[in-house]
């Protein structure tokens, strides 16, 4: 349990550290949320420097991180100059959408990956392992960017898909069945994007992790017992290649949430990264911060839950 | 044609006999229809009497662990056949094979990538019963544990896993996974190359413990000739895929046929001999 608990005390210690960093390096951006009002000549600069003062802008950085701290402490997370309410539930909801996209994304990626990953192995070197490998190369040479542009225009083009928002107008008075279809048709095409754009390192991690494990002494071993080739695969070969695999969970992760908030921007999808986009081109700070620590904080309980898993699976790891 | 040491000739019936067996491997160039092949052994000939040691010594890259690895069916050989106990295993149907395997079972070098990380000592040592749909649950914990301490583990180490285990005892442990199934074969390929001066003699010790003990014939893959002429009753010499020597031990340490023996030979006897000067 010591390995968990210092895992968790280096995720605090590093959400803490991010939060720092994302504060700091929008004090250096020039300007502010009310730097645009100043070239309203029907504003006052004096009404400009109560809002400024109002907010806490004209506090030096220390005092308004503290603010901001104890902020966070109570669920706020600030206040948004734009929409003038507090962060936090703001947040709320756009992380609910984007925790549905990618975690749809993620299980489906991952369930891909491993299939894929195992068949390939099984398979080395013949026919269908070669054209998996064309395929998984193709696949990532591909611009992520481009890819979202060609899937919406896809959906555009041939109307089989919503390509904006996660509900159709009426949604309310669908009934349970008809919300979940409507809900699954607009998750559908976001969720392709970000299963195609995580895919390949995925299967190609899992194709060779597999390998190097059915190379190993032990499978021969097993093979000269008899073993069947399903059994090989699934409790010999598959547990002992988990190891780098969990690892690589939480990396994708990571890649995921960047990858999400392309999709989320192109695809019209309500999660963080339009808001995130919004609140950059504003100069909303608080939100900025808030998007960005949300993220971290999906970032390091992806990689927790990871480190977790690998705690659970590997003697080796409790041992030590 | 290999030759064929003299001693054991119409003495019993053998209980592996290996004719004209061959094994190429063939690869791809990349980009290209090309294809590179190469012969990993050809033509061997080789007989194990039951209880009885042989010995496959030779260079590395001599074919030596790809022959084992034929013998002990984990690769098709090209060409050949093997016969255990007058049975031809290169004809065996789905089941029969599965059946087959049992006789067979081999050990390899480094006992540390040999184990299943995963899985705890019983486990190990059940895993080929399980596998061979041997026994109840609790009969092959009991079989499990009764092969521990033949080779010398506590069995109240069945809980443990491969890495709380020293090289020596990892060794012991893949010993009595192979042991489980009751085979009549034992390959030892290289078993005790990676295990220091102290455990080599243990492990060679147990070894011929259990041989007195069981049915047991071994093929031993080695390339160190001191342990060689400890174990060994027959010494199959392999050159650049080919067996070019076969003799009995004292025989072949006696009288060596192939220049390339004699050479085997004379670089063992200098080591030795420097060996000697330095301590002297």
């Amino acid at each position: 349990m010591k390995y968990l608990a210092r895992r968790l005390v280096h995720s605090v210690l590093l959400l803490f550290g991010i939060s720092v960093f994302s504060f700091g390096i929008l004090q250096l951006a020039p300007g502010d949320f009310f730097t645009p009002i100043r070239l309203n000549p029907q504003v006052s600069a004096h009404t400009v420097a109560a809002l400024r003062s109002q907010y806490g802008l004209d506090k030096p950085f220390p005092i308004r991180y503290e603010h901001w701290l104890h902020s966070v402490f109570r669920g706020d997370f600030g206040i948004s100059f734009a929409y003038g309410t507090p962060v936090g539930p703001l947040l709320a909801v756009r992380a609910r959408n984007t925790l549905l996209l990618t975690g749809t994304a993620l299980l489906v990626a991952w369930l891909l990956a491993i299939s894929f990953g195992m068949w390939s192995a099984a398979r080395r070197g013949k026919w269908g392992d070669r054209a998996g490998g064309i395929a998984t190369s193709s696949l990532l040479t591909v611009p992520d960017l481009v890819l979202f542009l060609a899937m919406l225009l896809v959906a555009v083009r041939t109307g089989w898909f919503p390509t904006g928002g996660m509900m159709s107008a009426g949604f309310e008075d669908l009934s349970v069945g008809g919300k979940v279809k409507d809900l699954a048709a607009h998750l559908f095409l976001p969720a392709l994007g970000l299963v195609l754009a995580t895919l390949p390192p995925l299967v190609r991690h899992v194709r060779s992790a597999m390998i190097e494990v059915l190379e190993a002494p032990f499978v021969r071993a097993a093979r000269a017992h008899g073993i069947s080739e399903r059994r090989v695969l699934l409790r010999y070969a598959l547990p002992v290649a988990a190891n780098p695999l969990l690892t690589l969970f939480g990396y994708s992760i990571a890649g995921m949430l960047s990858a999400s908030l392309l999709v989320e921007v192109v695809l019209s999808w309500p999660g963080i990264g339009p808001f995130l986009v919004d609140a950059i081109l504003a100069k909303d700070v608080y939100v900025v911060v808030g998007a960005v620590m949300l993220s971290s904080v999906f970032l390091v309980a992806g990689n927790l839950v990871a480190d977790a898993l690998l705690f659970a699976t590997d003697p080796r790891i409790r041992m030590d | 044609m290999s030759p064929r040491p003299h001693s054991n000739i119409g003495q019993f019936e053998p209980l592996l006999r290996v004719s004209g067996l061959s094994k190429e491997y063939v690869q791809r160039r990349p980009f290209s229809r090309d294809k590179i092949t190469v012969n990993a052994f050809q033509d061997v000939c080789l007989t194990i009497f039951p209880g009885k040691t042989l010995a496959v010594v030779g260079e590395s890259g001599a074919g030596k662990s790809s022959l084992a690895r034929c013998i002990a069916l984990l690769e098709r050989p090209s060409a050949g056949t093997i016969e255990l106990a007058g049975k031809n295993l290169l004809g065996l149907n789905g089941k029969e094979l599965f059946a087959g395997r049992r006789e067979v079972q081999m050990i390899f070098q480094d006992p540390s990538s040999a184990l299943n990380p995963r899985l705890t000592a019983g486990e190990i040592i059940r895993e080929p019963l399980l596998i061979q749909r041997e026994g109840t649950k609790s009969q092959r914990r009991d079989r499990a544990l009764q092969l521990m301490e033949q080779v010398g583990l506590e069995p109240s180490w069945e809980r443990k896993r491969p890495l709380e285990f020293s090289g020596g005892q990892r060794q012991r442990l893949a010993i009595a996974r192979a042991l489980a199934l009751g085979p009549r074969l034992l390959i030892l390929d290289e078993a005790l190359s990676n295990l220091d001066a102290a455990n080599q003699a243990l492990i060679l010790k147990l070894l011929q413990e259990l041989q007195a003990a069981h049915p047991l014939s071994f093929l031993h893959i080695s390339h160190d000739l001191r342990l060689v002429s400890e174990f060994a009753d027959d010494v199959a010499v392999m050159y650049q895929g080919t067996v070019v020597d076969w003799q009995n031990t004292r025989s072949l340490f006696a009288s060596p046929e192939h220049s390339y023996t004699k050479e085997l030979l004379a670089s063992v006897r200098s080591v030795e001999s420097i060996l000697l000067e330095r301590s002297a």
